[in-house]
């Protein structure tokens, strides 16, 4: 690989998708295009289904759960549908895995691309530009059915608060106040947060909630996995505060599924205790 | 018609370098060096803002001095270089070598090709995996293409001959604590009659204790204490 040099009039600056189409033809790799071919039934590939978003009082946490689904089939029990973007943002994603994946790589390259190039970060609200532009540009694939639909969160430091953006298809970008979720089981999982939800949670509070919010998408959603103890399988869930991005252990989501578990088999007991 | 004049390809290279050589010897000097971390790089640098020392890629930093547009330049064809390898490729496949080697060949086609040669000198500091950093990587690239692989510390710019010279006396032998090695980079930048403030350095670390991205700067306030004792 020779080094990329640009005259002053087509240098493409600190973004990196435009220096990946302008070095394409160049170095001929791994550059994706979009699909050309447009096929009468999509084929059944893997979707990576639900995730959700939830400020609490120094920050969000940003969970999804394990599950990918190619049509009827489970094709996977252990994908992971939640990325840190960089230091101070995460995103997850619902949709086509694969675009997904390759979304994010990108997303992630871009950032750090740009604070290298520039020698300081993007402000939270341009990552969400960024991140709505290229869901944007992935608007043909969808309409083939590679639908991929993010939550990016992050915690502004600036402002010095956790925030939300959701997107749709089209790259809409809207910010939420104190809760977001996506995927196949949004509905589910939206409605639990949206009950449960109190302003300033702490950050075990606000783990708890998404928890419990995958979980009762998990039961009514059959795209959307559950938490499996027996072979370890737990959501991932980050924390984004000024610290950073933070992924929680799998001893602490064991810890905190089991006592969702307990708290619900006791509620369902306690109801039958109550009715007979 | 007038005839060009005909100059001996010598005397075009010598002259090419004379004056590259010129331009580099105006601008301040800096000094990169092996530390029981990582690769620490040191810069006399007053502006706060125009870097000489940067972050290419998760192990490996780039130092240039010179003309500062020129070598900027070529930091940004590094980190795009880096990027884009990381991307077709992994992460872990980027590495400093075939970076170096890709500033070698641009900087000799200049050299050779084009009228004005770029007044910069370079390095390209890679951190390696092994935790007693035996395979730590330093590559000077000079005006010309011509890399140099140095073993445990270097020194770019103008008046390196005087620089080097008390730099090797100051420095203690390897591993050395980064505060020793800060202090010997400082006092020989500074030579016998200046002294060097935090304020007018710019240090920066590759540090194989900060995770992915090893590279960090060193603000004034860490290195203020450095330079006081």
């Amino acid at each position: 690989m020779s080094l990329p040099r640009f005259g002053p009039h087509d240098d493409p600056g600190p973004n990196f998708a435009a220096l990946l189409r302008l070095t394409r033809s160049g170095s001929g790799t791994a550059a994706p295009g979009p699909v050309e071919h447009q096929p009468l039934a999509p084929p059944e590939i893997p979707h990576g289904t639900t995730c959700v978003a939830v400020r609490y009082d120094s920050g969000v946490v940003l969970a999804g759960d394990r599950r990918a689904t190619a049509g009827h089939l489970i094709s996977n029990h252990r994908i992971e549908k939640v990325f840190p973007a960089d230091r101070h943002s995460g995103v997850a994603i619902a949709g086509a895995a694969g675009p997904s994946a390759e979304m994010v790589r990108l997303f992630q390259l871009q950032l750090e691309h740009y604070e290298k190039v520039e020698g300081t970060p993007i402000s939270l609200e341009g990552k969400a530009n960024q991140l709505g532009q290229m869901v944007r540009a992935n608007l043909p694939a969808a309409m083939q059915g590679l639908v991929v639909v993010p939550i990016f969160a992050g915690f502004d430091t600036v402002a010095s608060k956790g925030r939300i953006f959701e997107y749709d298809v089209t790259g809409g970008r809207y910010e939420e106040r104190d809760h977001a979720a996506t995927g196949s089981g949004s509905l589910h999982a939206d409605t639990v947060v949206k009950l449960g939800f109190r302003p300033s949670m702490t950050r075990s509070a606000a783990t708890d909630l998404v928890l419990d919010a995958l979980f009762v998408a998990s039961d009514a959603d059959s795209a959307t996995g559950g938490p499996d103890p027996v072979r370890d399988v737990f959501p991932v869930v980050a924390v984004i505060d000024a610290g950073g991005y933070q992924r929680l252990e799998d001893a602490e989501l064991r810890r905190r599924t089991e006592r969702l578990l307990r708290r619900h088999r006791t509620r369902r007991e306690t109801d039958r205790g109550g009715s007979s | 018609m007038t005839m060009p004049f005909y100059a001996p390809p010598e005397q075009v290279m010598k002259d090419k370098a004379d004056y590259a050589r010129k331009g580099i010897a105006r601008g301040r000097s800096l000094v990169a060096f092996r530390y029981s971390g990582g690769i620490a790089i040191v810069a006399e640098n007053t502006s706060s803002t125009l870097r000489k020392v940067s972050e290419i890629y998760d192990r490996i930093a780039f130092a240039g001095v010179g003309r500062y547009n020129e070598f900027d330049q070529l930091r940004i064809a590094g980190v795009r270089h880096a990027d884009l390898k990381g991307f077709a490729f992994s992460r872990e496949d980027v590495d400093a070598r075939s970076l170096a080697n890709a500033y070698a060949q641009s900087l000799g086609q200049v050299f050779t090709h084009e009228v004005k040669p770029m007044e910069v000198e370079i390095l390209v500091a890679e951190i390696g995996l092994e935790a007693g950093g035996g395979d730590d990587q330093l590559f000077h690239i000079l005006y010309d293409g011509t890399v140099v692989d140095e073993d445990d510390w270097v020194v770019l710019g103008g008046e390196t001959e005087e620089i080097s010279e008390r730099f090797e006396d100051a420095l203690p032998g390897s591993p050395r604590s980064l505060a020793d090695g800060v202090r010997a980079a400082v006092a020989a930048l500074a030579g016998p009659d200046r002294t060097l403030s935090a304020a007018s350095l710019e240090a920066a670390v590759l540090d194989r204790s900060n995770g992915r991205r090893a590279f960090r700067r060193l603000t004034d306030e860490e290195l203020a204490p450095i330079l006081d004792l």
